[in-house]
C-alpha cells in the first residue's frame, strides 16, 4: 500500500528528502544546546570564565536562529510535499474513477467515491504533514539524544535500560486496548448520525404519525449509547500521561540520585547532570512521540486502504487488447442492432439472478423501436447493453454486424446518442451542457438540436437565453425542461443510434408528440429505441418491445400487441381506463 | 520534567475530533454564548470545583518538582549529603506521584463531565428540534441541520473535555513559572520578559497571516469538492458522452489551484512552531549566559540556575497553548451559538384543548385503539364546554371536513392557495388534479397543520382544527406521502411504525392488504429483513407498499393519500386496488395523484389551478363538462 502511495509523491518526492535532510539538521543543532548549557555551568562558572560562558551563550543563540532557518523550511518544504502529494493522488483518483465503467460506479456508489476524493485524501495529506513536521524527529531525537547522553556518562544510561521497556510496555498495553474501544466509539458515532439523519429525512413521517416522543426515546438510545462509550475509551486514554509522567519522573529522580553521587566523587560536572537530565527527557519524549506514529498510521491505514482499492480497481469494460490503428477500427454508421441470446445479470460472480434472459431481437437501420413493461423488466439494462455500459454476460450484442466489444469504446459511443432515466446536466450556461453533444457544433447546430427537442422555445425565454447559467445539477430547470435539454444534448451528436430511456415522462403528451413528429421528419436514417411508460408515447413506433421479468413477451406493432399479447392489454388497460369509464 | 511537556504530546481526541487546522471561526455574542454554555455546568457545580481543585495539585505538583532542583544540588549534592539526598528524592518521588494521580484522576473526571454534558445538550437539541414546525425543516438543508450535532456539538465537546481545563492549567504553568523565575532572580527574569514580549508579538502576527491564507483555502476547498461531487455524480452522463478528457482538464486546474493556496495556509500554519520553539531556546541560551556571569559575580548559586532553566526551558508551550485554546474556546462558542438558534426557535404552536377519543363496540368509554378491519365510527372528539370546569361534550368523529375561504401563503408574499372553499362529506374520498405547484399537497399540509392557514377556516367535524390538539389531529388522519421515508430496523418494524402495539398478526395483515406480502416474502429474511439507509434496498415502489401497509396498521379515520402509488406500475396499482378499497370504506379520504387512472374511483375530484379549484364534481359529470379535466383524460393537456 505505501508503494502504491508514494508513487504519487512524484516530483514532489524531493520536498520529503530536502525535509528529512533539515529536520536532521535541525534535530542536531537542538541537540547541542544542552550539552553547550552544561559546559557553561561546569567550564565557565565553575571555573569563573566569563569569556567562554559569552561565547558559548553566542553560539547557542546562533545555534537557535540556524534551527529557525532549518525550521521555516521545512514548514515550506513539507506543505509542498504533502499538497503536492494531496494533489497528485486526488488527480490519480479521479482519472481512474473517470475512466470507471457503470459496474465499478454501482460497486463503490457515488457518495463512497467522493468520500475518498475528499476526506480520505485529506487524511492521507494530513499524515504526510505531520510526519514531514514532527514524527520523524522522533526516531532523530531517539538516536542523537541517546548518543549525546552515553558520550556523556555511560554508566547512567542503565536508567534508559529500565525506563525505555517499561514505557514501550505501557504505551503498547493502552494502544491495544484503545482501538477496540475507539472502533465501539466510532460505531456508536455513525449510530447517532444515522438515527439524526433518518429523523430529518423522515420528518414529515415522524410528525403525520405523532412519534415524536418515540423518536425522542430513540435518539436518547443512540445517546446514551456513545456517551458510555466516549467515557470507557476517554478513562483508558486518562491513564496516558499520569503513566507517561510518572515513568519520566521516576526517571530524572533515578539520575539525580546516582548522578548526584558522580558528581560529588567528581566523575561528572553538576552542568554534565542538568544537561543529561535534559537528554533522557528528550528520549522519552521521542518514545512517546512515536507511539503517536501507530495511533495516526492506524487511522491513516484505513484511508489508504480504501484509496488503494480505486486505484487498483480492475475496469472491466475496456477496449480490446491489440485493436488496429483508430483510423481501421469499425465506427457505427448504420444503426442495425442485433440481439443474439443474450443474458444479462449484475455483478460478475456466479450467483445472482439473470437480469435479461435469452434475449433475440433485430433493430434495423431507420427503425423506432419502443420498448415497454413493469419496473424491474430489464427495459434500462437492455438499452444499457448497447453502448457497452455493462458487457452482456452470455450470448452477443452486434451493431452494423460488429461485436461491440470489437469497436473501440469511443468509437461505439460517439455513434450512439443517450438520454438517461436520471438526467444530469452540469453548472455552466445552456450552450455549454448542449455542447457536450459535440464540442464542436456551430451556433446553428445547437438552435437545431434544441428545436427538435422543443427546447428552443423556453430557453429563448429565459433572459439570457442560450448563455443562462444552471446551477450544480441544472437545478433552475423544471423537470420536463431538463428532460429536453437532455434530449437536444443528445441530438446534437448527431448518432446513427438514438436511446431514450423514460426520458419524456415529465413532458406533456402534447409536447412529446411534437418531438417524435420531429424524429420521424429529421431523424429518417437514425435508429430510434424508446423506454416509455404512457402507451401513448409508444402508440406509433414502427415496432413494440414487451418485456416482461427479463424476457421477451412480445414484439409487434399497437394493433398486433393489443391482439395477442395479454401483458401489454393489461398494461394498456390499467391505462386507458380513465377514459373508457 | 515541567508541566508544559505533557501538552506537546498526542492530546487526547474528543469521540470525533480530527487533525487539521481547526477553523478560526468568531462567535457574534462570547459572552452570552459562553454563559449560556457554562450553565449546563449547573448541576455538576462540585465536579467542576473539583477539577479545577485537581488541576491545581497536579499544576503545582510539576512546579515544585522543577524548583527541587535547587535545593537538591546545593543542599545535597554539592556538600555531599546523601542521606538527605535519599530523603528529599523520596519526598520529590512523593510529590510527583501525589501530582500525577491527581492529573489521572482529574482526566476521569473532566472527561465524565464533558460528555455528560455534551450527552444533554445533544438531548436539548434534538427534543427541541421535535418540536419546531416543517417551515423551519423547509429552510434548512438535512447537511446543515446535521452539522449541528457532528461539527458543533463537537467543538462544544472538545472545549469542555480540553480546552478550558488546558487553557486553565496552561494559565497556571505560565504564572506559576514565571513567579517562581522572579522568586529566584528577578534580574535574570527581567531578560526572560524581553524576549518572551517578542514571541508573544511573533505568534500574533503569524496567527493573522495564518488566518488569511487558511480562509482562502476553505473557500477553494468547497470549490474543489464541488467539482468533485459534480463529476461523479454525474459519471455516468460523462461516459455516455465521452466526455472524460474534459472533465480531467476541469478538474486538474481547480486541484492545482487548492493545492497552491492550501500550500501556503500549511506553510503559515507551520511556521509557527519553529519559531517559537527556537526563541524559546534563545531565552535558554540567554539564560544561562546571564546566569552564569550572576553566579560568577557571586549573585546567584548553581541550584538556582539550574531552576531556573527548567522554568525557562519551556516558557513558550503555555504561549503556544493559550493561543490554540482560546481559539479552539471560540470555535465553540460560535458553535454553541448555532445550536441554541435551533433551540431558541419557535416551537409549532399547539393551543387546542380538543382531543380525540377512540372507543370499543360497547361505546361505553374504555380507551382503547382499534384494530385495522374495524370500522372508524367508534372515534370521538372531547370538546370540554366553553364554561369554566362543566365537563366536556363528546362529538363523533365522522370525517366531515370543510375549507372555508381559506388563503394561504408559504412565504407571506407568493400566494399558494387563494379563496378556497372545500366540503369533504363524511366517508367519501376528494381527488386532486392539477400540475405541480398548483396547490394539491398545501391543502393537505394545512389539514393536518404542518402548516398554519393565513385567513379563512378549516373545520373538522364542525370543529377549528386550531381547537384540536395538533398530536390528535394527526394521529386522526393517516398520511402516505410520495416521498416514502422508511427507518432502520426491520420490515416489521417499519410496518409498526403506523401502530406501536400492533402485533406481528396485525401487520402482516397489513401488508397483505397492501399487497406488499409477495414481494416482503421472497425478500432474503422475510418479515426480519432489515432495511437500511431509508429502503435503498428496496425499489421506489416497494416502498410505496410499505408505506400504505404502515398506514394501514394506523388504521386512522381519515385518509390522506399524496401520491402514494406513483412509482407503482399500473398493473401492480390494481393489484393493491381491492386493499385500498377496504382501506378507503367508511372513511374520509384525500387523494393527491398525476395519473388519472387513480383518481378516477373518487367521489369528487377537485381540479386545480394556481390555488384555486376550477372544477369540482365526479368523474363522468367532469367529463361531461368537456373543460380541463376533460383535456387532461384526452391527453389534450399534460400536467407538469
Amino acid at each position: 500500500m505505501i508503494r502504491t502511495l508514494s508513487a504519487h509523491l512524484g516530483k514532489y518526492g524531493k520536498y520529503v528528502l530536502l525535509c528529512v535532510m533539515l529536520m536532521t539538521g535541525d534535530v542536531i543543532c537542538t541537540m547541542l544546546v544542552p550539552t553547550l548549557m552544561g559546559r557553561i555551568v561546569d567550564v565557565g562558572v565553575a571555573g569563573r570564565d566569563m569569556r567562554y560562558i559569552e561565547r558559548t551563550g553566542a553560539l547557542m543563540v546562533l545555534l537557535s536562529l540556524t534551527c529557525i532557518g532549518l525550521g521555516a523550511f521545512n514548514a515550506k518544504f513539507s506543505a509542498r510535499a504533502a499538497q503536492g502529494f494531496g494533489a497528485n493522488l486526488r488527480k490519480a483518483l479521479f482519472d481512474k474513477i473517470q475512466s470507471f465503467s457503470f459496474s465499478n460506479i454501482d460497486h463503490f456508489s457515488a457518495p463512497s467515491l467522493v468520500t475518498r476524493l475528499t476526506s480520505d485524501v485529506g487524511q492521507m495529506q494530513n499524515t504526510l504533514l505531520m510526519c514531514l513536521r514532527m514524527l520523524l524527529r522522533a526516531p532523530l531525537m531517539l538516536v542523537s539524544a541517546t548518543f549525546f547522553a552515553v558520550s556523556i556518562n555511560a554508566r547512567l544510561s542503565l536508567v534508559l535500560v529500565v525506563a525505555i521497556p517499561l514505557l514501550v510496555l505501557g504505551i503498547a498495553l493502552i494502544l491495544r486496548q484503545a482501538e477496540r474501544l475507539f472502533t465501539a466509539m466510532q460505531a456508536r458515532i455513525d449510530g447517532l448520525n444515522g438515527t439524526v439523519q433518518e429523523n430529518l429525512i423522515a420528518i414529515r413521517v415522524v410528525k403525520a404519525f405523532v412519534r415524536e416522543p418515540y423518536e425522542k426515546l430513540k435518539f436518547q438510545k443512540s445517546n446514551d449509547e456513545l456517551t458510555a462509550a466516549a467515557i470507557r475509551a476517554g478513562n483508558l486514554i486518562s491513564m496516558v500521561f499520569p503513566m507517561m509522567i510518572f515513568i519520566m519522573n521516576g526517571a530524572m529522580i533515578a539520575v539525580i540520585w546516582l548522578g548526584g553521587r558522580m558528581v560529588h566523587a567528581g566523575g561528572m560536572g553538576t552542568g554534565q547532570l542538568l544537561s543529561y537530565i535534559s537528554y533522557i527527557m528528550e528520549i522519552l519524549f521521542s518514545i512517546i512521540i512515536f507511539s503517536m506514529v501507530f495511533i495516526l498510521f492506524a487511522r491513516a491505514e484505513a484511508c489508504g486502504k480504501r484509496i488503494v482499492e480505486v486505484l487498483n480497481t480492475d475496469i472491466d469494460i475496456v477496449d480490446k487488447e491489440a485493436l488496429p490503428d483508430p483510423e481501421k477500427t469499425p465506427k457505427v454508421r448504420e444503426g442495425r442492432i442485433e440481439f443474439r441470446d443474450v443474458d444479462f445479470k449484475y455483478g460478475t460472480g456466479g450467483g445472482g439472478k439473470n437480469v435479461l434472459s435469452g434475449i433475440n431481437l433485430t433493430v434495423e437501420p431507420g427503425e423506432f423501436v419502443a420498448v415497454v413493461g413493469g419496473t424491474g423488466s430489464g427495459k434500462t439494462s437492455l438499452v444499457n447493453l448497447i453502448p457497452r455500459l455493462y458487457d452482456v454476460s452470455g450470448g452477443r450484442l452486434l451493431v452494423d454486424g460488429v461485436d461491440v466489444r470489437d469497436y473501440r469504446i469511443e468509437d461505439l459511443r460517439a455513434g450512439i446518442g443517450m438520454v438517461l432515466q436520471k438526467n444530469v446536466l452540469f453548472s455552466g450556461t445552456i450552450r455549454e451542457n448542449l455542447l457536450w453533444g459535440d464540442g464542436k457544433a456551430g451556433g446553428a447546430d445547437v438552435v437545431e438540436a434544441a428545436r427538435i427537442a422543443q427546447a428552443d422555445g423556453f430557453i429563448r425565454g429565459f433572459p439570457d437565453g442560450y448563455e443562462t447559467v444552471l446551477g450544480q445539477g441544472g437545478v433552475n430547470v423544471s423537470g420536463g425542461q431538463k428532460q429536453r435539454l437532455c434530449i437536444a444534448r443528445a441530438m446534437l451528436k448527431k448518432p446513427a443510434i438514438l436511446i431514450l430511456d423514460d426520458s419524456t415522462s415529465a413532458i406533456d403528451t402534447a409536447t412529446e408528440a411534437r418531438i417524435r413528429a420531429e424524429f420521424t421528419l429529421k431523424l429518417k436514417g437514425t435508429t430510434v429505441l424508446m423506454i416509455a411508460q404512457r402507451i401513448g408515447s409508444v402508440m406509433d413506433a414502427d415496432r413494440i418491445v414487451v418485456l416482461d421479468d427479463g424476457q421477451v413477451a412480445g414484439v409487434g406493432t399497437h394493433a398486433e400487441l393489443l391482439l395477442n399479447n395479454a401483458i401489454y392489454r393489461e398494461i394498456c388497460g390499467s391505462q386507458q381506463e380513465g377514459l373508457t369509464a | 520534567m515541567t508541566a508544559e511537556n505533557r501538552r506537546a504530546m498526542p492530546a487526547p481526541q474528543g469521540p470525533r475530533g480530527g487533525h487539521g487546522p481547526r477553523s478560526f471561526e468568531r462567535p457574534k455574542n462570547f459572552k452570552a454564548g459562553f454563559s449560556r454554555l457554562l450553565k449546563y455546568l449547573d448541576r455538576s457545580k462540585l465536579l467542576a470545583a473539583l477539577v479545577i481543585f485537581l488541576l491545581l495539585i497536579s499544576t503545582s505538583a510539576m512546579l515544585a518538582g522543577s524548583y527541587a532542583l535547587k535545593p537538591l544540588i546545593n543542599k545535597y549534592i554539592a556538600p555531599g549529603d546523601f542521606r538527605g539526598l535519599a530523603t528529599a528524592l523520596f519526598v520529590l518521588g512523593c510529590i510527583y506521584l501525589f501530582g500525577v494521580l491527581a492529573a489521572y484522576l482529574q482526566s476521569r473526571l473532566t472527561i465524565r463531565l464533558a460528555q455528560r454534558t455534551t450527552n444533554i445538550i445533544r438531548r436539548d437539541l434534538f427534543d427541541k428540534m421535535q418540536g419546531l414546525p416543517l417551515r423551519f425543516f423547509d429552510t434548512h438543508t438535512h447537511g446543515e441541520l446535521m452539522s449541528r450535532y457532528t461539527n458543533d456539538v463537537d467543538n462544544v465537546q472538545l472545549m469542555f473535555e480540553q480546552s478550558l481545563t488546558q487553557l486553565i492549567s496552561s494559565g497556571l504553568t505560565f504564572a506559576g513559572s514565571v513567579a517562581m523565575m522572579i522568586l529566584l532572580s528577578p534580574l535574570l527574569f527581567v531578560f526572560t520578559a524581553a524576549v518572551l514580549a517578542l514571541m508573544i508579538f511573533m505568534s500574533g502576527k503569524i496567527g493573522a497571516k495564518s488566518r488569511t491564507y487558511f480562509q482562502k483555502q476553505q473557500a477553494l476547498l468547497g470549490q474543489l469538492n464541488g467539482n468533485i461531487e459534480e463529476a461523479i455524480g454525474g459519471l455516468k452522463e460523462v461516459k455516455v458522452f465521452n466526455h472524460e478528457e474534459a472533465m480531467k482538464q476541469k478538474f486538474s486546474g481547480i486541484n492545482e489551484e487548492f493545492r497552491g493556496a492550501a500550500t501556503k495556509a500549511n506553510f503559515y500554519a507551520g511556521v509557527i512552531m519553529p519559531i517559537m520553539g527556537n526563541l524559546n531556546n534563545i531565552v535558554y541560551a540567554g539564560t544561562a549566559v546571564f546566569g552564569g556571569m550572576l553566579t560568577i559575580a557571586g549573585r546567584f548559586d548553581i541550584g538556582s540556575l539550574a531552576a531556573f532553566l527548567q522554568y525557562s526551558r519551556h516558557i513558550g508551550m503555555p504561549i503556544n497553548q493559550i493561543t490554540a485554546q482560546v481559539n479552539n474556546i471560540l470555535a465553540a462558542i460560535a458553535g454553541a451559538e448555532r445550536v441554541f438558534d435551533v433551540m431558541d426557535r419557535e416551537p409549532e404552536v399547539d393551543e387546542g384543548d380538543v382531543t380525540l377519543v377512540a372507543v370499543k363496540g360497547d361505546g361505553a368509554g374504555g380507551m382503547t385503539t382499534l384494530r385495522p378491519n374495524e370500522t372508524a365510527d367508534l372515534w370521538f372528539w372531547n370538546v370540554p364546554k366553553n364554561g369554566a370546569g362543566d365537563g366536556a361534550e363528546r362529538i363523533p368523529l365522522r370525517g366531515d371536513v370543510r375549507f372555508r375561504d381559506v388563503d394561504f401563503s408559504y412565504d407571506g408574499k407568493q400566494p399558494v392557495l387563494k379563496d378556497l372553499s372545500l366540503h369533504a362529506r363524511p366517508g367519501h374520498t376528494i381527488a386532486f388534479v392539477g400540475s405541480t405547484g398548483a396547490g394539491k399537497t398545501t391543502i393537505t399540509n394545512l389539514l393536518n397543520r404542518f402548516y398554519d392557514i393565513d385567513s379563512g377556516a378549516i373545520t373538522y367535524d364542525g370543529i377549528d382544527v386550531r381547537r384540536i390538539r395538533k398530536d390528535d389531529l394527526r394521529r386522526s388522519l393517516g398520511m402516505v406521502l410520495q416521498d416514502t421515508h422508511l427507518f432502520t430496523g426491520t420490515v416489521m418494524e417499519n410496518i409498526r411504525y403506523g401502530r406501536l402495539d400492533a402485533t406481528d398478526e396485525e401487520c402482516v395483515d397489513a401488508a397483505k392488504a397492501a399487497s406488499a406480502d409477495s414481494f416482503i416474502k421472497r425478500l432474503p429474511e422475510g418479515y426480519a429483513t432489515v432495511i437500511s439507509g431509508d429502503g435503498a434496498n428496496l425499489s421506489q415502489g416497494q416502498r410505496q407498499l410499505l408505506a400504505i401497509a404502515r398506514a394501514y396498521t394506523a388504521s386512522p379515520p381519515v385518509l390522506i393519500l399524496d401520491e402514494a402509488t406513483s412509482s407503482i406500475d399500473t398493473r401492480t396499482e390494481r393489484h393493491i386496488a381491492r386493499g385500498m378499497a377496504a382501506l378507503f370504506e367508511g372513511r374520509t379520504a384525500f387523494v393527491i395523484a398525476h395519473r388519472l387512472s387513480t383518481v378516477r374511483r373518487a367521489d369528487a375530484i377537485a381540479v386545480l389551478e394556481h390555488g384555486e379549484i376550477i372544477e369540482f364534481g365526479d368523474h363522468a359529470s367532469l367529463l361531461q363538462a368537456e373543460g380541463r379535466y376533460f383535456r387532461l383524460c384526452t391527453g389534450q393537456t399534460e400536467l407538469d
